[in-house]
């Protein structure tokens, strides 16, 4: 029963948290499309250079609300990660997103965003088109944008490529997901020069739902039980319905003072 | 002319030091050496190859601010291990003796010809500038400063990304000065980034890249990656020049390279044609 739990549910510990949110069978971005919204047409292409599959967005109906949605999508199968760059979005990826964001900023309609990444992809051509530029005024445009945004973390939350997409009113996070400013093998091996111990570095880098949750830097906990899809749909609503009522520049306050607080106790 | 003196080899000789004290600094790139007292004529640039030596923030800002006029904000503010990381006191510590700073950047506001700005520098020996909560919350304080009183914002970049000691709480600096340079932004205030040798990682995905003007100094390493994390990604070597401002600048990243050395005349020109009139600088 032990095993159960940890392999399907239960309490895990950091290191089991990490090996979850990177599971093969996850549950990625369309997996949460096709069971909360309906009606989704894919909207693709950054208008600038091309369009980054790491990275799907469009339109849905969430229950009778009409909504954008945007996340990091790995793939399933092997050929599909490999299409998908396995969720590390290029700067048009980043710029995909932003795209969108603006639409639905214009046609007052509520952001969903799914976050589900190792990182920002760190190569040749990321830099070259502005891996940091993309990323910096992703957040930038996000956390001033004119409609609600609710950010959902249901996997891996990879560092600046995960925030890119997390700069939201409220950032909800499964039980499972991990966020965190470095992988722990990263951090076991740039900072300790060890990566035999990349158990504790995920144990001190404090990544859980339940660390994000006493740090302040979420709101809320989804369960990943049985009944996660219907829950999940049911609560964004609801929450989306309510964000909907408040004055706009109350909103956009709000978030400003979300991250505004982050870390410092004076 | 009757009278000559047999030549002595080391007369006219030109490279001997004349006072015994002078010291010699090997550049890094041209492994030429110009003696301490030339660097300091030309703030710390390789006289022989325009190399442009690491310095530190508080060099910065005396080069750029006129003299005297620079005055600090929340210089007592101080890291704290939040997350209780290992050897992170510890690192704090070291970090404080070998750079003389409270944190990895300092903040302020100050003249530059005679026209007022804020500004901030952030500091190498701090942790490789690495940003923490309270660099964070200090950038963010000045941005807010400025937007208060209307005040543009220089700010020289140096940093190694955002600091893992401090967890998540390092990667939200990112989201809430972005926050509050769009502010800053959307009031009609300008800001103005120097990019100075090396920009990565955190402080690359957000300030160093919000700015309306975009500088760096010369062959300034700039980018969200770092090249040996790039290397190990795709398994093979980098060309030479990858991520430094030159490349930046033709990939259309950085409005322009400026030489240390022209830095102060620069920023006064452009506070100068920004300042709707109200300043009264000669540049």
């Amino acid at each position: 029963m032990a095993l159960f739990d940890n392999l399907f549910g239960g309490e895990k510990n950091a290191h089991e948290a990490v090996a979850a949110a990177r599971a093969n069978g996850r549950n990625t971005t369309m997996d949460f499309i096709s069971n909360i919204f309906h009606g989704f047409i894919e909207m693709r292409g950054d208008r600038r250079f091309g369009d980054d599959k790491a990275i799907v967005s469009g339109l849905a109906w969430l229950a009778d609300i009409p909504v954008t949605v945007i996340g990091h999508e790995k793939g399933h199968n092997v050929k599909e990660r490999s299409q998908r760059n396995y969720g590390s979005p290029h700067p048009e990826g980043y710029r995909k997103a932003l795209r969108q964001m603006k639409l639905a900023e214009k046609f007052h309609r509520p952001v969903v965003c799914f976050v589900d990444t190792a990182g920002a992809y760190c190569g040749v051509g990321a830099e070259e088109r502005g891996q940091g530029q993309a990323i910096a005024e992703s957040i930038s445009e996000m956390i001033s944008l004119r409609t609600p945004v609710i950010s959902i973390l249901i996997g891996e939350g990879g560092s600046g490529g995960a925030l890119a997409l997390a700069a939201g009113d409220e950032v909800w996070m499964l039980e499972n997901a991990i966020y965190s400013v470095i992988s722990p093998e990263g951090c076991a091996s740039i900072l300790w020069k060890d990566p035999s111990r990349v158990k504790e570095a995920s144990e001190r880098l404090r990544l859980t739902a339940k660390d994000m949750l006493n740090l302040g830097v979420i709101e809320r906990i989804v369960s990943e039980g049985s009944s996660m899809f219907e829950d999940l749909k049911r609560v964004l609503a609801e929450t989306l319905s309510h964000k909907l009522t408040l004055d706009i520049n109350e909103l956009v306050e709000s978030r400003y003072n979300r991250f505004r607080r982050m870390g410092y106790t004076s | 002319m009757i009278f000559l003196k047999p030549k002595n080899p080391l007369e006219g000789a030109k490279n001997i030091p004349t006072e015994v004290s002078e010291i010699l600094v090997p550049c890094p790139k041209c492994s030429k050496q110009p003696s301490q007292s030339e660097l300091s004529d030309t703030l710390n640039v390789c006289p022989y190859c325009r190399h442009h030596f690491h310095v530190t923030a508080r060099y910065r800002v005396d080069i750029v601010c006129d003299k005297g006029s620079f005055i600090e904000l929340d210089k007592d503010m101080t890291s704290r291990n939040i997350l209780d990381f290992p050897d992170y006191d510890k690192k704090l510590a070291n970090a404080l003796t070998l750079s003389r700073e409270n944190e990895s950047v300092i903040t302020g506001t100050g003249k530059i010809y005679n026209y007022k700005t804020a500004l901030f520098a952030m500091e190498s020996h701090f942790m490789m500038g690495s940003m923490g909560v309270v660099t964070g919350e200090k950038v963010t304080r000045l941005f807010e400063h400025a937007t208060k009183n209307h005040m543009p914002v220089i700010g020289f970049t140096v940093s190694g990304g955002a600091r893992m000691q401090e967890g998540i709480l390092s990667l939200m600096q990112m989201a809430k000065t972005s926050a509050a340079i769009k502010r800053h932004s959307d009031a009609g205030n300008l800001y103005i980034a120097v990019l100075t040798d090396p920009t990565t990682g955190g402080v690359t995905a957000s300030f160093a890249m919000e700015a309306d003007i975009t500088a760096a100094e010369p062959f300034a390493l700039i980018g969200f990656a770092g090249p040996r994390v790039i290397e190990q990604t795709i398994r093979s070597k980098l060309p030479d020049g990858f991520q430094r401002a030159e490349f930046l600048l033709d990939k259309g990243f950085v409005d322009t390279i400026v030489d240390r050395r022209r830095q102060k005349r620069f920023l006064a020109q452009l506070l100068k044609i920004h300042s709707r009139g109200e300043a009264h600088g000669t540049v």
